[in-house]
């Protein structure tokens, strides 16, 4: 995809002074499907009675629960604090009692249930003391900056959820040249940032400038889609105020995946993101404008993530409207708010149409990646047809906007040849459907992608464990191995002692001994012969003794003979 | 004539030379095939296979005294995976060893434990944590499913608890209904492939 000569220093070429725009291979124009509701002013859904926060809402290690059920915790609270480098913390959105932490549905394409913190809200919305709020963040060192980013559990609200801090930190080896702030929202439905550039365009444009304060990129463009003017005029209104030159607005054509931040970037730039590399690898950082806003609330209000704008829409929503919405708020309150359930829903998406996925439940809460909630009814969006062989027509090629072949994509991964999958760049797919959209065969193309990469992990995960038991096992081996040659040695050893009196140690003792019987035996020898008891004897006993001792040599006599 | 049969001759040995200097200079150390063989195998150490452990049956295997199907834990895949390496035909697992089942892990039940130390030494990955007359544990996490403990066990107290399936185990599965392929698909893998 790229080359080396793209690796070089970031030089003004990627600044583009005048705004020329380029064109990334394929994408699609796609209805939009936003204008009525974009024209709605964000709504506050509420508190609702519970919230649900997943322990894991990000890219990383799930985070580790601080709280117990009966706790009350107080709105902004750390409830669950990171563990490790690439994780994030959970603050309460509101006050309230801890129910549970216990597994619970949460919005993902399983509909499998994770474990999660639930709050009982009290409804007095109790903030916990700010701080550290602070005006002036040109006082605050970057470092300090960068941890209050991730104390304030900041993860990229575009929909990855990548956790922002450790974006900012990776700089890539030629520092950052260009800050994109990304808001062109090119999903069809989806209006939040939309919505959120026209009301807050204060708050983006100041988290803008902390992010400029943090990477001191050379120049920064703001980048919105043309099909929200109402959006880019308040950026632009904003701007004014404050001009600055190496700050500027950029309105980019409408064309879906262009929100994508390696589209975008080649959009902006003419330059690609190298295969399986970071947009820092060529000087680039590229950051949602949600995201920015969260960073200024985070800094200059001291307030963690607790609550961001969702589209709620699809023809199944009554009253369809961009909510403010607390973080772990069930998707059935959302939709509530925005007055009910209307006709049939046939599904319930998380995201938009073309990268979202179903969810299995209303219980599932808004994590700080849902962007959109979309309930969709079957005329809206019928469910595909039967697939058919593929014909090769080419036409997913001619779309994919990462320049993939995703006919041969398809071909390997439905056929299980991972290697090969992997071999023709499945990696670099973005999964954003533009590929099944044209497929005339209606094959669900970006399923059979998503499989391929889930077995490609899993199977290094298998790998992973499989190392760990061999050298597990060899260790176990390799222990047993020397407590035996120890037994052996202690066991010759000891044969050894028992054999011969060759030893030093041995002879003295037996000397000791010998020594001991020695003087025994002289002392016997001595007490028998030697009479006892012969001094002041009276003469009877002398005469008595003299007469024993007669007869005594008169008995020897005639044995002698 | 001499010339021409002297030049050829000095420079047959003078390639020779060159030649066989690189052949020790640049000697490639190629993976041994029982390196190879045991990479493949699941680690599982549990003796299904009539060998010792893995490195054991890999050995076997390199040196033509064990078949490729004798891995229960390893199931089609392992088979195809080893099959693809020494350029055999794959064939179904052998019954004989066993059937290929889900992963679970040995767990004891601590109010049964005797605290014997049995199980503690048949382990093949040291994954049991006791001492004598105190209370055993499995560190799940290091288990391998091997089964090894559960018959040295006096009382019993050791179960197989199949691994739940958690988010992060999750794999995308896929499409229901699969996609039918069609000779075009075929021409394809003849081309491609």
């Amino acid at each position: 995809m790229n080359t080396e000569g793209d690796l070089t220093p970031v030089s003004e070429d990627i600044i583009n002074p005048r705004d020329q725009l380029y064109r990334f291979h394929g994408g699609l124009v796609l209805p939009g499907h936003r204008d009525a509701v974009a024209a709605l002013p964000v709504k506050v859904a509420g508190i609702p009675p519970q919230l649900v926060l997943p322990l894991k809402q990000h890219i990383g290690e799930a985070a580790e629960c601080l709280v117990s059920p009966g706790e009350r915790v107080l709105k902004g609270q750390m409830i669950a604090a990171p563990r490790g480098a690439i994780s994030m913390p959970v603050h309460a959105p509101s006050s309230g009692a801890i129910l549970a932490v216990e597994d619970r549905p949460v919005p993902h394409p399983s509909g499998l249930t994770a474990p999660c913190i639930i709050i009982e809200t009290d409804g007095k919305d109790e903030w916990i003391e700010a701080s550290r709020p602070c005006a002036d963040y040109h006082q605050v060192p970057v470092d300090s900056l960068l941890q209050r980013i991730r104390d304030a559990g900041i993860v990229g609200l575009g929909g990855a959820g990548f956790p922002t801090q450790a974006k900012l930190a990776h700089r890539g080896p030629q520092g950052i040249g260009l800050l994109v702030i990304n808001g062109a929202e090119c999903e069809p439905y989806i209006c939040c940032d939309n919505r959120l550039m026209q009301e807050r365009a204060g708050e983006v444009l100041e988290g803008v400038r902390i992010l400029q304060h943090i990477l001191q990129p050379r120049h920064c463009i703001i980048a919105i889609e043309d099909h929200m003017p109402e959006a880019e005029t308040a950026m632009r209104t904003a701007l004014s105020t404050a001009a600055a030159e190496n700050l500027r607005v950029v309105r980019v054509p409408e064309i879906y995946p262009t929100g994508g931040e390696r589209q975008l970037i080649k959009v902006l730039t003419g330059r690609e993101v190298p295969s399986q590399g970071f947009p820092a690898d060529i000087g680039i950082i590229c950051q949602n404008v949600g995201t920015a806003a969260a960073v200024y609330r985070a800094i200059v209000r001291d307030q963690p993530l607790i609550s961001r704008i969702i589209t709620v829409t699809g023809a199944g929503v009554r009253e369809p409207r961009n909510l403010e919405v607390l973080i772990g708020t069930p998707f059935r309150h959302a939709i509530e708010t925005c007055g009910g359930y209307s006709g049939e829903v046939d599904r319930l998406l998380m995201g938009g149409p073309m990268m979202g996925f179903a969810v299995t439940t209303d219980e599932v809460p808004v994590i700080k990646t849902t962007n959109c909630i979309l309930a969709v009814t079957r005329d809206e969006i019928p469910p595909p047809p039967r697939p058919l062989p593929c014909i090769r027509c080419g036409k997913c090629t001619a779309v994919c906007p990462a320049d993939l072949l995703p006919q041969q994509l398809y071909w390997y991964a439905h056929s299980g040849n991972l290697d090969a999958a992997q071999d023709y760049n499945l990696f670099d797919c973005i999964e954003c459907g533009c590929c099944a959209t044209v497929c005339p065969s209606h094959i669900p193309l970006v399923q059979y992608y998503r499989h391929a990469k889930a077995e490609i992990w899993d199977q290094e995960k298998q790998k992973k464990a499989a190392d760990i038991a061999r050298h597990r096992h060899e260790a176990r081996l390799a222990r047993l191995e020397r407590a035996r040659q120890e037994r052996s040695r202690k066991l010759a050893e000891r044969k050894k002692s028992l054999s011969g009196p060759a030893d030093k140690a041995v002879d003295a003792k037996q000397a000791i001994i010998q020594a001991a019987l020695e003087r025994v035996r002289k002392k016997k020898e001595e007490a028998d012969n030697a009479p006892k008891n012969t001094d002041n004897l009276t003469p009877e006993q002398q005469r008595m003794i003299s007469e024993i001792e007669a007869r005594r040599s008169d008995k020897k006599r005639p044995t002698e003979h | 004539m001499l010339t021409a049969l002297l030049t050829l001759g000095t420079l047959a040995a003078l390639i020779g030379l060159i030649l066989g200097y690189a052949a020790i200079r640049f000697r490639v150390e190629s993976d041994p095939i029982v390196e190879q063989i045991d990479a493949l195998l699941p680690q599982t150490q549990c003796g299904q296979c009539s060998f010792a452990g893995c490195r054991p049956y890999a050995e076997a295997i390199a040196a033509g005294e064990a078949d490729i199907n004798q891995c229960p834990p390893g199931g089609e895949n392992t088979i195809q995976a080893l099959a693809d390496l020494l350029g055999r035909d794959p064939k179904p697992l052998n019954p004989e060893h066993g059937a290929h089942t889900e992963k679970a892990v040995a767990f004891i039940h601590e109010e049964l434990c005797i605290g014997c130390t049995l199980c503690i030494q048949a382990c093949p990955v040291d994954a049991i944590l006791g001492a004598p007359k105190q209370m055993h544990t499995v560190i799940a996490a290091e288990c391998t499913g091997c089964k090894l403990c559960l018959p040295p066990c006096p009382v019993e107290c050791i179960d197989m608890v199949p691994v739940p399936q958690t988010i992060a185990s999750w794999v995308w599965p896929l499409p229901e209904i699969d996609t039918p392929a069609a000779d075009a698909d075929k021409v394809a893998e003849g081309t491609h492939g």
